[in-house]
């Protein structure tokens, strides 16, 4: 029999409708592939094997008594995913890779997971992640860290780490990440992946455990922008839940493909090609532009003054939202709890010694940046940066329908890499801060390798809540290309 | 920009950490390595720009003031890690005794 891991999102939709195969030999599939490689990869912080079980033998029921002429079947009916450990699943448990949430069990689903599971999802486990999805590495998980499938030496990325090792390794065809400055691109783009972070306000935030508000995204990763389209699909649109979540319709984002990409206006912009970037990335995404112009599109360089400045305002802006919303875990209601003499001792113990040293160092940052005499030079003067950000997309997208740049300035990098310079680290997100700063979606995929044969990812943005343009020139660019195709030997 | 140890413990203070002499030592390093290069920011001319808060236009979000569902006191005291008689336990907030 076919080894039922490696097949599309479509395949496996297909196969299952066609009565080739089960939702039950799937999800026994992905759970067989998870026991092989998860001693090597440690994508998962926790698996439902029974669960999921259960879950794909009630979607073939379902399906049994559709063919008997009942109902209608959801879309994604038996398709297994992972879903990322900051999104509540109800009675799985949620640590967001934080000692302080050791043991918790979420008391209801969140919003983007509860729309996939009425669409028919098969839920197989959480996913690994930096602590509160701070991070670009996984090594912040207390969890210990997931390892990249291309090559055990080297970090799969992060946050959305474990989500994006999941899917390169084949054990699920997608997983659920988040993204508030590059979580699921990041890592999409160190695993050889395709991954979406939405517009802001296009999926709902409800049950993801905030970190930035006013940054946080949730998305999703996969094989191909296909794949992540058929799934994406089902988590976009306003939810009562979520003040933020936008009233604006959701469009097919698998509508039948152009054959080329004539008409299209690419912006590289040339503040995203720098100094001291590994050769490899610069060439490997000039060349997918290029073959971009060679499918039609009209490509120019562009510039974004202000993007030197995304390291700055985020991490003044992200750690100011996480000091404050990081509060609430005091260890009284939920969580472990440290003992203290008195309330304001069991507060300190309980933080001090569950949180670890980048959710601390975060915290302290932005207490610091929003502390009376310290507001208006570092938080106020960060939200004023911010929107200069912001008028440079808005001032690009007049011009172009999609920029094109790289995702990060390396390829994964070996573990412990910048583990005691935290700024080092920081800067290496320079590339995907700007996408949540001003709130545009972005698509990362894969265009080729660097010489250590560790992938290389590429990223689209468009104008906010044209996601559907992202999804289908990403989709233009992978029928003509077979970069997405390729897979692990680890995983292999 | 150079944090002070009274400084950083002072903002461990206020944001309820309680930190380790060596995390300390680390914190101040870095965080006053990090602010030094924040302060690139002071370079911008933001004269008459008006902050960003949020990217989505202020817009009023409105429903029925309608019960709905509500999770059960079992639900909500599961995660707790103390409790009594449906409330969380605390120790006590004052000090000076049980005369307070």
């Amino acid at each position: 029999m076919r080894d039922l891991c490696l097949l599309s999102v479509g395949e496996m939709l297909g196969g299952m409708a066609a009565g080739e195969f089960t939702s039950q030999d799937l999800t026994q599939a992905c759970l067989a592939r998870m026991a092989a490689l998860e001693p090597q990869i440690h994508a998962f912080l926790f698996i439902d094997a029974d669960g999921a079980v259960n879950a794909a033998r009630a979607a073939d029921a379902r399906r049994a008594a559709w063919r008997m002429g009942d109902d209608s079947l959801p879309p994604l009916l038996g398709l297994p995913i992972a879903v990322k450990d900051v999104l509540m699943v109800q009675g799985m448990p949620c640590t967001c890779g934080s000692k302080i949430l050791e043991g918790f069990i979420a008391p209801y689903t969140a919003t983007p997971v509860q729309r996939l599971l009425d669409a028919g999802v098969v839920i197989v486990g959480k996913t690994n992640t930096d602590e509160f999805a701070m991070g670009s590495s996984t090594e912040n998980s207390a969890y210990g860290p997931t390892r990249n499938p291309w090559n055990t030496a080297h970090v799969p990325g992060g946050s959305s780490g474990g989500s994006a090792a999941a899917v390169a390794a084949r054990m699920v065809p997608a997983a659920l990440g988040t993204d508030t400055g590059g979580s699921v691109r990041q890592p999409a783009s160190f695993c050889g992946v395709s991954g979406i972070k939405p517009s802001y306000g296009r999926v709902s935030r409800y049950g993801l455990v905030a970190y930035g508000s006013s940054l946080d995204s949730v998305g999703v990763l996969a094989r191909s922008a296909e794949d992540a389209a058929l799934v994406f699909q089902h988590m976009a649109g306003q939810d009562a839940m979520d003040a933020t979540s936008s009233d604006l319709q959701v469009p097919s984002y698998t509508a039948s493909l152009p054959q080329n990409l004539s008409g299209l206006r690419i912006g590289v912009p040339k503040e995203y090609f720098i100094d001291g970037m590994q050769p490899a990335v610069e060439q490997r995404v000039r060349e997918a532009i290029a073959q971009m112009e060679a499918l039609g599109a009209q490509v120019a360089e562009i510039s974004l003054p202000y993007t030197s400045y995304a390291v700055p305002v985020y991490y003044l802006i992200a750690p100011a939202e996480a000091s404050a919303n990081l509060a609430r875990f005091d260890g009284i209601r939920y969580g472990p709890r440290e003992t203290g003499e008195n309330l304001l001792d069991v507060y300190h113990h309980t933080r001090g010694g569950c949180f670890g040293s980048e959710v601390k160092r975060r915290i302290m940052l932005g207490t610091y940046a929003l502390s009376a005499g310290y507001y208006d030079a570092y938080y106020g003067q960060a939200q004023k940066v911010r929107t200069l950000m912001k008028r440079d997309y808005d001032k690009a997208f007049e011009i172009v329908d999609v920029i094109a740049a790289p995702v990060a300035p390396t390829t994964a990098l070996r573990f412990g890499q910048h583990t005691d310079d935290p700024l080092a680290m920081y800067l290496e997100d320079v590339f995907t801060l700007p996408a949540n700063l001003a709130g545009v979606p972005g698509l990362a995929f894969p265009v080729g390798f660097d010489t250590a044969g560790l992938p290389v990812g590429m990223q689209l943005m468009a104008k906010p809540f044209n996601e559907a343009l992202l999804f289908q020139t990403a989709r233009v660019f992978q029928a003509q290309t077979d970069w997405h195709r390729r897979m692990p030997e680890q995983g292999g | 920009m150079r944090l002070s140890r009274e400084e950083v413990e002072h903002i461990a203070r206020l944001a309820r950490l309680d930190l380790a002499e060596d995390e300390l030592t680390r914190y101040q390093e870095q965080l006053s390595a990090i602010l030094e290069y924040a302060q690139s920011l002071q370079a911008v001319e933001t004269g008459k720009i008006e902050p960003t808060s949020s990217v989505l236009p202020p817009r009023s979000v409105l429903r029925a003031d309608e019960p709905g569902a509500v999770f059960s006191a079992e639900e909500l005291f599961a995660n707790a890690p103390d409790m009594q008689d449906n409330q969380f336990k605390v120790p006590p907030v004052f000090e000076g005794g049980s005369d307070a």
